[in-house]
């Protein structure tokens, strides 16, 4: 097929270029500036899907983000994107679509069967249907409504494209650019404002680019050029094109998609995908216009039946005709210009209007044109399958309620108009409780909740002269608020066809023994009678209703059929519609790719990495990274073949017999100063600070109020005011929020201040027997004698002529020092530590080697202090004074916490000294025990001893003090082990802690 | 997305902030006798108003201030900002 319904000279698409696609595999042709839906209904295809729940044809019915029909899948560069409205979406060569719902094809769909089976799928079929036995759902049910349920295939893939983020100001946000919205823009530029103006279509206007008017002298549309083009040359206006504001959040922020590469064959290099502009606009003026509603009669889902403002918009814009041999079917005068359109262009429609006797400016011109129009008619039912072919027309009585003269005329297309319904989605968003007026019969916004106003037909204003008027008024007396300035521009004088009033009558009433199905929601299948059903069983509320029906839901959000359902409910009801009101509106107003939401905090960049200055010699050295936090820090450094097991053995025993060194940066450092830093931190930690000499460092554990341990760590005294607190590396952040809370809050009388140093500086733990030698070759004039540096003690040096912090703690349980340099000399450092430390065999060790140099100490980490633990549990109870208050302490006198029998820290080794006991295992008496097995405790830590060559975990069971030599087993369901094993001390090796003092 | 005041630094969004609970909650005195009733009600008990709350704000990719918020928890209007040892009226 070649373009039979193209127009020659009409419309904006690009003749110059000639562009390909394809739709179900076959190949079609359309032209630049061409929707997916513009360029098949130029081919003449109007079957493009399948009904939700019928499985009946479906075509096109609207022209924008009202469609609920043409849903397509979109294959792009072996992306796949479900969810594309084929009226949105241009086409770019090479485009490939298929359409979703159907199977084995859109022609030929086996699901079509519900057709015929629709009286057993009645409103709420799946409520009742599935139901019993429980034991179907798993098997049976689930897997037979996720089949049905859908449209689409979500990709699996990784999506390769980029999204961003855009955080942006505004003085003024306005959504939408017909005429209100430009007109507003305009006049609150020239005042001053710095205005955004977003069109969710590639071209400007709105209604301005289809309607026959006239301002300043102007066509709708040269109006619309010359006023865009003014206001994209003013530096304080920004105006975007396919950009859709879609959500109106708290406090006037709005959230608008700009999708700046889909209408490409590809994403253009720098550029992303879609960006997401997070708005915060000081004003709003939402001017996002009204759509079309339909008239409900037979069949009036079948394909080649859409809104008149459709079918025109298919001629004006794209030069297409939706049909040869058109019907149009109004009940106000919207469809005579789209029936004068068919006209001029050389296709005589036939005119049914539901009212008895109009007169307009329009309706004479249709006549003085010789157009058929028939006056108190409908259309009763749309016949044929996949397409238009004929409709049953009537006469219908003043009274709405009978029909006379039932006849069959041809048709290709049925064009409906049943007047016009605001988007009044971004004001409720906001806040603002709608209220119904009857002279549109519909909803429009009431008070402004937040900083929003709404104009044009958004706020039911359906002249052009009262819309170009109004918005140029709002546009001036918004900025005028924000910019104080005077500069009003006058509005241009418009010209437009005089209308009437539409008729109120909306549903066509069945013929006598007639059943036709006349659908309110053609997306989700709803139709009269589901309603109907709904009501009889009892749904009152209009959110029950929806619910129960499916009215409204979906992708489109019942963006045609929220009022004729609303109608047909107070109809029922015998209410009017404000009575019954509206279910709310929520975000998005349109359907948004997952993508832009996440924008580029993908994968590595959903957070921040953090190196430590070493990082590049770890790279260079063979280590194998491990995230801590977000952190990166080496795991092992790999040699020859080794595996994690092999690499973190060998080195924690290099630390056990010769010397060790492990990056520390990551650590969590606090610089915590001020004249009362001493009693601060005796009141944030359980044990006693205010004796703390300077030089020295002391172990603290720190509690949240309600006992349990929040962190633990050294804090060193430098000088007399001045304290350097570390934390481990997973609570730095919190531990600083914790402290900041005491002082500004709590205890402000407290003259301290704190501040993370953890970047400022770089640490390296060297662990070992051989940790002395090396530090006396690395500080060559510091007496770093047992004496001149005692456990615990604290010195400033010279490291090769760069200032060096020496601290004497141990995590390892070796002698030890941790060396802190300014981050900046961190590698230098680390090189002359292993540049010196190659006489005393020293080895880098990472993490895993680390953990199990403190697993075998018995030293407690994150595992053990998890948040579930008191100091008790962890053995840390010598270090809770009794003679001071601190951060938590009264609770620890809570009978729970006082229990003798509480679960406690303990060693863990199996029977067989082979056998590794995984993490996270159960400690119980009895493996035989019937299920649930009562448990004693769990696992916390596991490693393999390099003291004794054997596996070695901690455990915090319950009664532990006392459960020291008992043979008890360690079970995993998990990996499916179980292990005898006996309880021992949790200081597995140098339990006198000789060797950190030696 | 909130807008939020902060009396040190002016108007920002809520994601530099983080939420801190209910400001009127005092804790008990150091070293002060109090019933295990009191210590709980201190520790674990909240009201959860429906309306004007007043309520900690921690800006913690800002200024690193504590700041007290009053807040309407159902329409998220904000009434004031205050330091956090500035009197509340």
């Amino acid at each position: 097929m070649s373009q039979d319904f193209r127009l020659d000279n009409v419309g904006m698409v690009n003749r110059e270029k000639k562009i390909s696609f394809k739709f179900n595999g076959k190949k079609y042709f359309g032209f630049e500036g061409d929707t997916i839906a513009s360029a098949l209904i130029a081919n003449g295809v109007h079957l493009v899907g399948r009904s939700f729940k019928y499985h009946r044809p479906r075509g096109f019915f609207g022209v924008g983000v009202d469609e609920p029909y043409a849903i397509l899948q979109l294959d792009r560069n072996n992306e796949r994107d479900p969810n594309i409205r084929a009226t949105e979406q241009e086409i770019f060569e090479g485009l490939e679509v298929k359409s979703v719902n159907c199977w084995p094809s859109v022609n030929f769909d086996i699901g079509a069967i519900n057709n015929f089976l629709k009286m057993f799928f009645p409103a709420g079929f799946y409520y009742k249907t599935f139901m019993w036995p429980p034991s179907f759902w798993y098997k049976i049910y689930e897997p037979f409504i996720r089949m049905a349920a859908g449209f689409g295939e979500a990709s699996i893939k990784h999506d390769k494209e980029r999204y961003e983020h855009k955080y942006e100001y505004c003085d003024l946000l306005i959504t939408g650019s017909g005429p209100s919205g430009l007109a507003s823009a305009y006049a609150a530029a020239k005042n001053g404002a710095r205005v955004i103006l977003a069109e969710d279509k590639p071209r400007f206007g709105g209604s301005l680019l289809t309607s026959d008017v006239n301002i300043g002298n102007q066509t709708g549309v040269e109006w619309t050029e010359k006023i865009i083009a003014e206001l994209k040359s003013m530096p304080n206006v920004t105006v975007k094109n396919r950009s859709q504001v879609f959500g109106y959040y708290d406090h006037n922020m709005l959230v608008m998609s700009e999708r700046i590469s889909d209408h490409l064959p590809k994403t253009q290099k720098y550029l992303p995908k879609q960006r997401l502009w997070y708005i915060r606009a000081n004003e709003v003026l939402i001017s996002s216009g009204s759509i079309e509603r339909p008239l409900v009669f037979g069949n009036n889902d079948t394909p080649g039946v859409m809104l008149s403002s459709a079918a025109k918009e298919y001629m004006k814009v794209y030069g297409v005709l939706v049909g040869k041999k058109p019907l149009i079917f109004t009940n106000n005068d919207s469809g005579y210009e789209t029936a004068i359109e068919f006209k001029k262009n050389g296709v005589n429609p036939i005119i049914l209007d539901t009212r008895s006797n109009p007169s307009s400016d329009i309706i004479t011109e249709a006549k003085n044109l010789n157009i058929e129009i028939r006056f108190s008619y409908v259309v009763v039912a749309a016949k044929g399958y996949k397409k238009v072919k004929s409709a049953d027309i009537a006469k219908i009585s003043d009274n709405k309620k009978e029909l006379f003269n039932i006849e069959n005329i041809e048709c290709d297309c049925i064009c409906v108009s049943g007047f016009w319904t605001p988007s009044i989605h971004l004001a409720s968003q906001s806040g603002n409780k709608s209220k119904f007026n009857e002279k549109i019969d519909a909803f429009v916004p009431d008070k402004s909740k937040q900083k929003e106003n709404t104009i044009g037909s958004a706020n039911g204003i359906f002249t052009l002269e009262e819309t170009i008027k109004d918005a140029f008024d709002k546009g001036f007396d918004v900025s005028n608020k924000i910019t104080e300035k005077n500069n009003k521009v006058s509005a241009p004088t418009v010209v437009e066809k005089k209308s009437t009033d539409h008729d109120k009558f909306w549903c066509v009433p069945l013929p006598k023994g007639k059943s036709y199905k006349r659908f309110l929601d053609f997306q989700n299948d709803v139709a009269v009678s589901d309603i109907e059903l709904a009501l009889r069983e009892g749904f009152r509320s209009i959110e029950h209703v929806k619910r129960y029906t499916t009215l409204g839901m979906a992708t489109d959000q019942g963006k045609t059929s929220n009022l004729n359902g609303l109608q047909l409910v107070s109809d029922i009801e015998n209410k009017v519609v404000p009575q019954v009101g509206h279910t709310t509106f929520r975000p998005p107003y349109t359907p948004v790719s997952i993508g832009a939401i996440v924008g580029r905090e993908v994968g590595k960049h959903s957070k921040p990495t953090r190196k430590s200055p070493m990082h590049s010699w770890h790279e260079k050295n063979n280590a194998v990274f491990v995230d801590a936090g977000v952190w990166l820090r080496p795991r092992y450094y790999k040699q020859g073949n080794e595996g994690l097991f092999e690499a973190s053995k060998r080195e924690a025993k290099n630390v056990r017999q010769n010397v060790g060194v492990c990056d520390v940066t990551t650590l969590g450092k606090i610089d915590v100063k001020g004249p009362d830093a001493a009693e601060f931190l005796n009141r944030v930690y359980t044990n006693a600070w205010l004796k703390l000499p300077v030089g020295k460092a002391r172990y603290g554990v720190m509690l949240r109020e309600d006992g349990i341990v929040m962190d633990d760590g050294t804090t060193t005294r430098i000088s007399e005011n001045h304290y350097h607190m570390t934390t481990t590396t997973a609570q730095a952040a919190n531990v600083l929020s914790h402290l900041e809370y005491y002082l500004q809050l709590v205890w402000p009388e407290l003259n301290v201040n704190v501040v993370s140093t953890t970047e400022q500086w770089a640490g390296a733990a060297i662990a070992g027997p051989n940790s002395r030698k090396l530090l006396m070759k690395l500080f060559p004039n510091l007496d770093v004698s047992n004496e001149g540096l005692p456990f615990m003690g604290y010195k400033e040096a010279d490291l090769f002529g760069v200032p060096a912090k020496i601290y004497r703690i141990s995590f390892s349980g070796e002698l030890a020092y941790e060396i802190n340099v300014e981050s900046d000399n961190g590698y230098f450092m680390w090189e002359k530590i292993m540049e010196v430390g190659k006489e005393f065999q020293i080895q880098p060790y990472g993490t895993e080697a680390l953990s199990t140099l403190r697993i075998e100490m018995g030293h407690v980490a994150g595992s053990e202090l998890d948040g579930r633990t008191i100091p008790y549990d962890a053995s840390l109870e010598g270090l809770v004074s009794k003679k001071k208050d601190f951060i938590g302490k009264r609770s620890l006198n809570r009978s729970a916490f006082t229990s003798t029998d509480r679960e406690k820290l303990v060693g863990v080794v199996p029977i067989d000294k082979t056998t590794s006991i995984p993490e996270g295992s159960y400690i119980v008496k009895d493996p035989k025990a019937k299920l649930p097995n009562p448990k004693l405790g769990h696992v916390s830590a596991s490693c393999w001893s390099v003291e004794y060559d054997n596996p070695f975990s901690l455990a915090i069971i319950k009664d532990g003090k006392n459960m020291i030599g008992q043979k008890l087993f360690a079970m995993s369901p998990l990996k499916n082990k179980t292990i005898p094993v006996e309880i021992v001390s949790s200081h597995y090796v140098d339990p006198e802690g000789k060797r950190v003092r030696s | 997305m909130l807008y939020i005041n902060c009396p040190h630094c002016g108007l920002r969004s809520q994601n530099e902030f983080a939420y801190g609970g209910d400001a009127t909650v005092k804790r008990p005195e150091l070293n002060k006798e109090i019933s295990d009733q009191e210590w709980d009600n201190f520790v674990y008990l909240r009201k959860s108003p429906r309306g004007k709350h007043l309520e900690l704000w921690h800006h913690i990719s800002g200024c690193r201030q504590w700041i007290k918020v009053e807040r309407d928890t159902s329409t998220h209007e904000i009434f004031k900002t205050y330091k956090a040892n500035e009197a509340i009226e």
